[in-house]
């Protein structure tokens, strides 16, 4: 197991209203077992300890769930290995010697805060117009098991429910569409019996506040499904088309 | 010292939080809307209580140091909820959920308080099914059930390894239901960097927007933490690189006692650190114990070998290996609590026994599950002669079905295929019992701060059971506070707005300034890591699975030599009025160094064995139980509350004496 030396080449923006630029750093001392974000921890504690600012980049659970990582690493989202977190991804997959381009997801809706650091709070924006159910937290509720779901319905309700909402989606897409993101919300409820009574609503309004937050259209690439590191199906955009066409019509 | 009253309602333990919600005031709902609460951290507990105040009338102010409250660190959980629903007709009971949790907690925690927690698990599978959160379903349509440790039952509801993040992301459904409301002001990329105290009561907090670096200072009529465990005082841990103490130290310091510090959870199934870098561990779902067998070699030699590169597990025989937990507790196997898991594999490795280069490592196996599913699964198909590869592949399937996400996590980042070869796993710290101390209200000693969820102490005892903290969380925001918070609220209807131009507010603002000044301009020469991984050294070494006197007591001088020289010679690149990481690393890490020395002292302080904390001076010396932890529920059978009295080590310690009038207090037997 032989430690490995690096080429980086960071995206370095110091604030929002900035021009950012590329920037080399050479590191060597890096294991095969770290992590992604370990070996930026590595260079970081050596940009402080020569006085310069180290890499600001979200990260927080590093177990690949709570989706705050969100690199561009030689122009893939998460890196090279499919159904990853930048966060699960490890030093295994560079050999020494590597040069690694390393940059901020870019969207127009996701504007840069800081170096790797973007606002991805469009997102949450989006889910304000419509990602709930209507159901006030009483607790008087119907029992949990007086509406039987077919197993088949819930399988796929989890499948759409298990986005992390990174915007790995949105950073792959030639047109930063959301519709990957909006498509597994609109699914899972409409999936569910629970999610029914706001059906139509729920994709009008969704879809729209994504329009307004400047995210584009979809014109079937399936990139987003090949970069979304929880392997979101293109099957939850067809859905959501679905439910957008129905819920219009019927209006 | 004093003794604290824990405000338990009279009456029948099985009618007290009946009666309580019968009696208790409330606030009528035109007066609703001129109350203010803010709410600090937006995991299960501040999510669902940020949501279900704002539904009932109240102007909440949420705010989490996230990018979006989606990510708060209760999405990581895996295995499931426990709610006693008994669905799987198997004997369970709310009655045996509360026993098994006081149990569990080693007769550490308070019975009322564990009652309700009971009562309300039922409404919260309804509340989260009605929410939309997919929860696991057989094939009639109905929800599934799987085991947890310290238990004889199957009550935990699961959604596949992530049940954590599917509830809350349901808890965060509801909060975006009152965010479009406009009942829910939220702030993201903000953290609470103090609380502001008037005339007694709790009345607002200052806040760092983590992106322009200002310094805001918000009011209210009460306010809410709901800011999580403090397990990365230890450095390394299962917690988010985020998680902290200091909304809650931040509390303790203005008036808040901090209870029981030492009762920390080492869960058992975690993948062992690989190197010096690592930046945190990872936790492998305790419902993998539902069907792996945890073992170790039972010659020294094969574990040298194996060590060495030139043995693998499979090659070793069924009778040269070391079962050791199904040896030592017949009647819960695999399946004993965390702490007795964790120490029993400690002890294992302690002896030589561990399987991988460090030595600190035991296995954890599926290969018996995939073939007793296989051969299920071939007699459901009639392949009455399947062969074993037949078998393996069939019974593989299932077990991808149960638990392929962990699997895959697993794969990713030990570089090794479990269901091949068994997984090697390792204790590491996961959850805090300890917290901030409340009574029945959830109130803690500061009037109108309140605190839910893993930031509060008062529902695990010394140790908790799996599956039992997402239940906590929820139960306490959705369904506990929301009542018990009116009952101090009514008082406030008169109040009006709070002015954020007084003077507390004014003293309280200067101080979070002073204290960024001077961590942006010490311009020292140790990085804040540097800091936190000797703190974590310390902890781990000396306040971790196992405790002596002599280490506590080195241990507290450490630690404060450690926090002179942070303050001397930290260095802080960058601003205070930009987004600055290091900045926010640097705040958390000096409160760390504080709450570490009052954790050596509450563990130096408790002579007993209890739950998550051992003392190597209290074992069971001889009997049948040798070995196991020894408590002394004659002088111990108390919550330490600890007052801060301007040195950590030299809080002043309030007790709550615990009474068990509803469960015989006895030796926690899992034999």
């Amino acid at each position: 197991m032989n430690d490995m030396k690096l080429n980086l080449k960071v995206w370095r923006q110091q604030g929002p209203q900035e021009k950012g630029r590329m920037v080399d750093y050479q590191i060597d001392g890096i294991s095969e077992h770290m992590s992604f974000l370990e070996m930026m921890d590595v260079l970081n504690q050596k940009l402080i300890g020569s006085g310069e600012q180290p890499i600001a980049f979200d990260h927080d659970c590093r177990e690949g769930i709570c989706g705050s990582c969100s690199m561009f690493i030689n122009g893939e989202a998460h890196g090279p290995v499919k159904g990853t977190t930048t966060c699960q991804l490890h030093m295994r997959s560079f050999k020494d010697g590597d040069t690694i381009y390393i940059e901020p997801f870019r969207a127009n809706a996701f504007p840069v805060i800081k170096d790797l650091v973007i606002d991805r709070s469009a997102f949450d924006r989006i889910q304000h117009s419509g990602g709930y159910i209507s159901v006030n937290t009483s607790g008087n509720t119907q029992d949990a098991n007086a509406t039987p779901i077919a197993k088949e319905h819930a399988d796929l309700a989890m499948d759409a429910a298990t986005c992390i909402g990174c915007g790995a989606c949105v950073a792959t897409c030639k047109n930063s569409s959301a519709m990957l993101f909006v498509g597994a919300k609109i699914s899972q409820y409409a999936l569910l019996p629970q999610g029914q009574v706001e059906a139509k609503d729920r994709a009008q309004n969704m879809v729209a506040q994504m329009d307004a937050e400047g995210f584009g259209n979809c014109t079937n690439t399936g990139a987003c499904e090949v970069e979304c590191p929880k392997g979101i199906s293109l099957t939850n955009i067809a859905r959501m088309n679905r439910e957008f066409l129905g819920g219009s019509l019927t209006k | 010292m004093s003794t604290l009253d824990g405000k338990t309602p009279a009456g029948p333990i099985k009618d007290k939080w009946t009666s309580y919600k019968d009696k208790v005031n409330l606030v009528n709902p035109a007066n609703k809307r001129n109350i203010d609460v803010i709410v600090v951290g937006t995991g299960l507990a501040g999510g669902s209580a940020a949501a279900t105040l704002a539904e009932q009338g109240y102007n909440v102010k949420a705010f989490c140091y996230q990018d979006s409250p989606r990510r708060a660190h209760s999405i990581a959980a895996q295995g499931g909820i426990n709610a006693a629903k008994n669905y799987q007709g198997d004997g369970d009971s709310i009655y045996r959920l509360f026993y098994d949790t006081v149990k569990g907690g080693d007769y550490r925690s308070r019975e009322a308080n564990v009652h309700r927690l009971a009562e309300v698990s039922t409404n919260i599978i309804d509340q989260c099914v009605a929410q939309g959160v997919p929860f696991a379903r057989d094939y009639g349509g109905l929800l599934d059930n799987r085991s947890f440790g310290g238990v004889l039952v199957s009550r935990t509801f699961y959604a596949k390894g992530q049940t954590g993040q599917q509830l809350l992301l349901g808890a965060y459904s509801a909060m975006n239901r009152q965010i479009a409301r406009g009942k829910i002001q939220m702030f993201n990329r903000h953290e609470m960097l103090d609380i502001v105290v008037i005339d007694g009561k709790a009345r607002g907090i200052i806040a760092r927007n983590l992106v322009t670096g200002e310094i805001e200072r918000h009011s209210a009529h009460a306010v809410v933490l709901g800011t999580g465990g403090y397990g990365n005082v230890f450095y390394l841990s299962t917690n988010a690189m985020g998680s902290n103490v200091t909304a809650g130290w931040k509390a303790h310091k203005r008036g808040a006692y901090f209870a029981n510090p030492c009762y920390t959870q080492i869960h058992p199934t975690c993948i062992p650190r690989s190197g010096d870098y690592q930046s945190k561990l990872t936790l492998m779902s305790e419902s993998l114990r539902n069907d792996g067998r945890i073992w170790v070699p039972a010659k020294k030699e094969d574990a040298q070998a194996i060590r060495d590169g030139q043995l693998k597990p499979t090659e070793i025989k069924e009778e040269d290996r070391d079962y050791y937990l199904e040896r030592r507790y017949p009647a819960f196997g695999n399946l004993v609590p965390r702490d007795v898991a964790s120490r029993a594999a400690k002890e294992r490795c302690d002896e030589g026994y561990g399987v991988n280069a460090t030595g600190e490592a035991v296995y954890l196996d599926f290969a018996a599950a995939i073939i007793r599913y296989g051969k299920e699964q071939a007699t459901i198909k009639g392949e009455n002669d399947a062969s074993e590869a037949r078998i393996k592949e069939l019974g593989k399937e299932i077990v991808k079905a149960k638990y392929g996400n962990l699997f895959d996590m697993y794969k990713q980042i030990a570089a090794d295929n479990p269901y091949e070869t068994p997984m090697m796993i390792y204790p590491a710290v996961h959850y805090t019992m300890g917290g901030i101390w409340v009574d029945y209200n959830l109130m803690t000693t500061i009037p109108g701060c309140y605190a839910i969820g893993e930031a509060n102490f008062s529902d695990h005892g010394a140790n908790r059971l799996g599956a039992s903290a997402l239940m906590q969380g929820l139960a306490d925001g959705y369904f506990v506070l929301p009542y018990t918070i009116g009952d101090y609220l009514s008082s406030d209807i008169r109040t009006g707005k709070i002015s954020t131009d007084s003077n507390e507010f004014e003293e309280a603002e200067k101080n979070v300034r002073e204290r960024i000044e001077k961590l942006v301009s010490n311009k020292g020469t140790q990085s804040v890591d540097y800091y936190h991984r000797k703190l974590g050294n310390i902890m781990w070494n000396k306040c971790g699975m196992a405790r002596t006197e002599k280490g506590l007591k080195e241990a507290i001088q450490e630690i404060s030599e450690l926090r002179n020289d942070f303050w001397k010679n930290v260095s802080v690149p960058g601003g205070a009025n930009e987004l600055n990481q290091e900045l926010e690393k640097a705040g958390r890490v000096a409160d760390f160094l504080e709450l570490g020395e009052l954790f050596a002292k509450d563990a130096l302080d408790r002579n007993e064995s209890c739950g998550g904390h051992f003392r190597e001076e209290y074992v069971e010396k001889s009997g049948e139980q040798q070995g196991e932890a020894l408590r002394d529920d004659k002088n111990f059978a108390y919550v330490a509350a600890w007052e801060y009295t301007g040195v950590p080590s030299e809080a002043k310690l309030h007790k709550e004496q615990l009474e068990f009038n509803d469960i015989e207090l006895k030796q926690r037997s899992y034999k």
